[in-house]
Parts: C-alpha cells; structure tokens; sequence
C-alpha cells in the first residue's frame, strides 16, 4: 500500500516535471526540473531494491544538471537563459517523433513475452550488479570507458585557449608556467 | 553493534543539528571576539550568532526586479534540508536515525545537491553578484567534489562497506585517521570547501560584495548563511564515524565521544579559519587538480592493496 503511494506520487512528479522541462521559458527552470525528474527516478529504483543505483542516480544526476549550468555560460550565445527562450525545435516532427517511439515502447511493455522470475532476488543487488558488469562485460565497461575518456580529453583540447605549448614555450622546457594569473603548482 | 533509533529521534535530529550549528559559530564568533561592541565580555560574543539569527527572523524580506523567486527559494531551502537529510546517516554513538547499505553514497548525494542548491540560491535574484557568487560554487565545488569523493570512497573501502556503521566498526582497533591521512586531511580541507566557508568562502566573497548571498535579507539570508553552519557541523560530525572511530573511546557512552570528537573537528576547521586568509581559487584549483585528486588516488591505491592482502 505504502510502496503504492510512493510509487504513484513519484512517477507522477516524474512525468510532471518531464513535461515542465518542455513548457519552461527559462534554461535555469528547464534544467531543475528535469533534475527534478531524475530525482525521482532515483527514488523509483530505491523503492525497487536497488539503493546503490537509486542513490548514485541522485548524486550523478545532481551533478550532470549542475555542470550543465557552467556548459551553458561556455557555449550558448544566450548564457544560461537569462532571456526568456524555449528549447522547443521542430515541433511537428518531434511530435511524430515522440509519438511513435512511445507507441512503440509501450507496445514492447504490453507484448513482450515476460518470463517468470526464476530463483529469488539477489541478497546484495549492488554486488550482483558489480558481478555482472565486472565479469563478462568487463570488454565492455574497459572499451566504454576508454571511449568516454578519450572523448573528455579531446573536447578540452578543443575548447581550451591556451594549451601546454603556451604555457610552457614550444619545446615545453620553461621553468615557470607563463599564465596570466600567476599561482597554482607554480610549475 | 548499530541500532536502529527510535522513531523520536527523527523530529530531534535536525534540531540537535541546529544547536551544535549555533554553539560551533557562538565559539567562532568567540574566537573572533567580535560582539560588535568593544568591551562586550565573552557571552555577549557568545551570543552574537544567536541575535544575528533573530533580528534577520524580523528583518524583511528583499525583493529584486524580474526576480526567478521560485528557483531561488528553492535554492535557499534547500541548503539546510540537505543538510538534515545528510546527517540522517551519521551515528550518535551507536545509533543512528537511517542506516542505509549505501549511507556514505547517500551523505555525498545530499552534499552535493547542497552544491547545486546555491546555484540556485545565486541565480535568483536576477543580479549580477549574485549569480557570480553561484557560478563560482558551481565551477569551484567541481575542484572539490572529486578529491573529497575519493576520500570518501577510501574509507568505504577500508571498510569494505558504504554502511556507515560498518565502517565504524572495521576501526575496531586501528582508525582510519591513522592509516588513511591523506584521506582524512582532504576530507577536513573538502568539508570546509564544500561549505563554502572560512578559507573557501569565496562563492559568498567580499570582492562580489557577498556574492550568492548578495541581494538576500531577512529570512533567506538566514536560510543560506545558517544552512552554510548547518552543512559545516554535519560534514565534520560525519568525519567521525568515517576516520575517527566513531563513537568508540573508554569511560564515556558512544554519543559522549562522537559529541566530543565532532566538537574537537569543528573547533579546528573554525580556529583555521581564524588563521588562514580566503584561499585564492585560481590557486587551490590548480592545486586540486594537479596533487588532490592524485594524491587520494595514490591513497585508495594503497587501502585497496591492503584490504587485498587482509
């Protein structure tokens, strides 16, 4: 009964501030409602069991939004929605878009061949997840990660204004940084 | 060895969080001796925060043109909830309100949306200060965060657990202040950072004319400015349980010692205050950067080769 409610008023604050994000004028709004709505999906993965990834959802989340904010006064010509804007584009096609890929999704819910659950639910599911993700995917995970990492490290070659050849002069030998603010390791 | 607290414990919680919150900025407004008033003895400075707290409770509320008051409030109510919610997982004692099998997960997820609350605190009074003093958290707490995340995760390690309870009770004979330093320091240094306060109270910075904080009064300052003490008492309480043994020392009770353990942590983090100037970000960036995050990586390298070989 108590999970019911839970569940319930979650998912429903969920799809809520889904559509908000979509009807705010404001980036700042549009981000914090979307943090909104993924914080409640944490909640709905704590309520099934999974604390770790229930919380880690929160935490990375929180995170994500928050860095996007800084991303926002980087790149957008309007930092951060201090104008009113919407992020709506396209509005037909991403109707049809949405429209079809929900059908579909749904369809899969309701057609899908479930199986019946066989054994009882792992006593620690964080350790099982680790397992499973760590044993057999462990190409994977290696493969993804150096992927995303590489991915981090080029985006911030590219964005960066001065690189180390600036820094350091162009055989990398000066004994000090040349930086506009001087400080830091001091190298 | 932990317990569960009784269902009373949940309402008294982030009340006993309130007052060690008042009686850690009493001894800091003592060791600052500044009652405003020359001459004024040591209870008047005692009290200091104390009045501070009630005269802004009947102050009024400041209103901006154009203001996001929504987000804004959002913001600012959110700083000390996170804070309760953060401290829901550390033990007095032996007992603790929430122990959750991911309960150090937990208090960094509520540190953290304390993070992203003051952005929102900055962004909404649409001004200028303001929204620098947020934005400077933002991309400050990201130098932080990391450093301190590891720390965290070196004492879940040690224990083999993210119980808080369990890590309190693999420091049976040994802390892990003893073994895990690095760990611990950079703790202290990102518990002090992550409240924005003392030597990282740049984000709230006289040069922005008090940045995120600038354009509140009455109430919402008081939200911002006691929900910063309120994080500052809660993340030194949690060092005790994660490096200090917990509750365990002889004579007294449990909560006897972590009461004496959090006061002895916090006085330190409020007397280096007093003796260390505002940090200037560019440098501590640089510094996080380049010797933190590898330092506690070094540090985690080494538990975890420890706990292998146990």
């Amino acid at each position: 009964m108590l999970d019911n409610t839970v569940f319930s008023v979650l998912s429903a604050v969920a799809v809520g501030s889904g559509v908000m994000v979509f009807r705010f004028d404001s980036m700042a709004r549009a981000t914090y409602a979307l943090l909104l709505s993924l914080l409640c999906v944490g909640g709905l993965l704590v309520l099934l069991g999974l604390d770790y990834l229930g919380v880690v959802i929160v935490l990375m989340m929180t995170v994500e939004m928050a860095v996007m904010g800084v991303f926002m006064v980087m790149y957008m010509m309007n930092p951060a929605g201090l104008m009113p804007m919407s992020i709506l584009h396209n509005r037909k096609g991403a109707a049809v878009v949405c429209a079809v890929v929900f059908l579909l999704m749904a369809l899969g819910i309701v057609l899908a061949p479930w199986p019946r659950r066989a054994g009882t639910a792992d006593e620690d599911p964080t350790k099982a997840l680790g397992e499973s993700l760590m044993g057999p995917q462990m190409l994977t995970m290696m493969t993804l990660g150096f992927a995303l990492f590489s991915t981090i490290v080029a985006t911030v070659l590219l964005a960066t204004h001065r690189g180390r050849y600036d820094r350091l002069g162009d055989d990398l030998r000066a004994r000090r940084a040349d930086d506009p603010v001087p400080g830091g390791v001091g190298r | 060895m932990a317990e569960a607290a009784p269902l009373w414990a949940v309402p008294v919680l982030p009340v006993a969080l309130c007052l060690g919150a008042v009686a850690a900025a009493a001894f800091d407004a003592v060791v600052g001796g500044g009652s405003g008033r020359p001459g004024a003895g040591v209870l008047a400075a005692a009290s200091a925060p104390l009045r501070e707290g009630l005269r802004l409770l009947a102050q009024q509320r400041r209103t901006t043109p154009s203001a996001d008051t929504a987000l804004g409030r959002v913001g600012l109510g959110l700083v000390p909830v996170a804070a309760v919610l953060a401290a829901a997982v550390v033990p007095w004692g032996f007992v603790q309100v929430a122990d959750p099998a991911v309960g150090i997960v937990w208090f960094n997820a509520m540190e953290v949306l304390a993070w992203a609350a003051v952005w929102l605190a900055g962004w909404g009074p649409n001004s200028v200060l303001s929204l620098i003093g947020g934005y400077r958290f933002l991309a400050q707490g990201l130098a932080y965060e990391l450093p301190h995340m590891f720390a965290l995760t070196t004492a879940g390690l040690g224990a083999e657990s993210l119980r808080v309870s369990e890590v309190v009770g693999a420091q049976q004979g040994l802390w892990f202040a003893v073994w895990m330093p690095a760990a611990f320091a950079v703790y202290l240094l990102s518990a002090v950072a992550m409240s924005f306060w003392g030597p990282f109270g740049y984000p709230l910075g006289g040069d922005v004319a008090g940045g995120a904080v600038a354009e509140y009064s009455g109430v919402d300052r008081l939200l911002l400015l006691g929900g910063r003490w309120l994080l500052l008492t809660a993340t030194a309480a949690f060092s005790v349980p994660l490096f200090l043994g917990g509750g365990r020392g002889p004579l007294l009770p449990g909560w006897g010692w972590t009461l004496l353990k959090t006061a002895a942590v916090l006085a330190v983090l409020i007397l280096a205050r007093r003796m260390l100037p505002v940090l200037r970000a560019e440098r501590y960036m640089e510094f996080a950067w380049m010797v933190l995050v590898p330092l506690t990586l070094v540090q985690a390298l080494f538990v975890a080769v420890v706990v292998l070989n146990r």
